[in-house]
């Protein structure tokens, strides 16, 4: 998506990203971004929490009318209810190593299997 | 690499580092090369033409319309739109990646938050929202993104009429 947001900045068209992996997003360079640290898949709140979403849209209704220079970053300051959340994300259990290698060699598998059907 | 993993997984109160877990669970699953992620010195900006109160703004997202799913499971990987009024009550989002332990995307307005901005529209924040968001996929392919599907979601916002974006990654 960050390159969506250069494509589109470059035409002339202003974007903001709401978003919650920051060394992605700022490894890339945008023009302007929210970031929210939230588990991956609700960057703009949590579930059901329309205060939080409505004040994250704000945030960055604030970035497309107040950014002056490109790399502009704001924090959204809510916390995540729980706080164990970060360690779970893409945690590697020494015990799954055998695991995870078949679960690759499986994924290379349907990968070959889709392209030789779809060509992508 | 112990270590290298160890601190990669170390819960804390700074942001989560994806690239590094990203490389780790990859190479565990066998693959030899690292992803590459894009990287700039150069970043584009332009200040909206008009006042917010004037704008009309679109929404665009990563997650797939339903109907997107194949018969055998897999996904169609294309630029869609969709409309805002009425919106989607859900959307798919099985195959790009985010904390499926942690939470859940059930709530659309949790990752594409088209009633929130609609209000803010109506309360005069800005013009108006666009009537369509924009669907893209989360491609492997920089190229693919760049080349094909950021000007397809550039050609639509401009049909749309759309003074700006905001944009929200899964």
């Amino acid at each position: 998506m960050s390159l969506v947001a250069r494509t589109l900045e470059a035409a002339g068209l202003p974007t903001v990203i709401i978003g919650s992996a920051l060394d992605i997003v700022e490894h890339c360079g945008v023009p302007r971004f929210v970031f929210t640290d939230f588990p991956l898949g609700n960057p703009c709140g949590p579930p059901d929490r329309r205060d939080v979403q409505r004040a994250v849209v704000e945030l960055a209704l604030g970035l497309l009318s107040g950014a002056e220079k490109p790399r502009t970053m704001v924090r959204a300051p809510f916390d995540w209810h729980d706080p164990e959340w970060r360690g779970r994300y893409g945690r590697l259990d020494p015990a799954e190593r055998e695991r995870l290698r078949q679960l690759g060699d499986q994924r290379r598998a349907r990968v070959a299997d889709r392209k030789s059907r779809y060509g992508m | 690499m112990a270590a290298e993993e160890a601190a990669a997984m170390t819960p804390s109160n700074e942001p989560v580092r994806y690239m590094e877990r990203t490389r780790l669970y990859y190479r565990a699953l066998g693959y030899e090369q690292d992803y590459v992620w894009a990287h700039y010195a150069d970043v584009p900006f332009v200040r909206p033409a008009k006042p917010l109160a004037e704008c009309r703004i679109a929404l665009v997202t990563t997650a797939s319309p339903l109907t997107a799913v194949r018969d055998d499971g897999s996904v169609a990987k294309q630029v869609w739109s969709g409309s805002v009024s009425p919106p989607p009550e859900r959307l798919f989002t099985d195959n790009v990646a985010w904390d499926k332990e942690s939470t859940h995307t059930r709530d659309r307005e949790s990752f594409l938050p088209i009633e929130t901005a609609s209000l803010l529209a109506r309360e005069g924040r800005f013009a108006s929202l666009a009537v369509h968001f924009h669907g893209v996929p989360t491609e492997y392919s920089q190229r693919k993104t760049l080349t094909e599907d950021a000007p397809q979601v550039l050609s639509r916002l401009r049909a749309d009429g759309a003074d700006a974006a905001i944009l929200c990654p899964l």
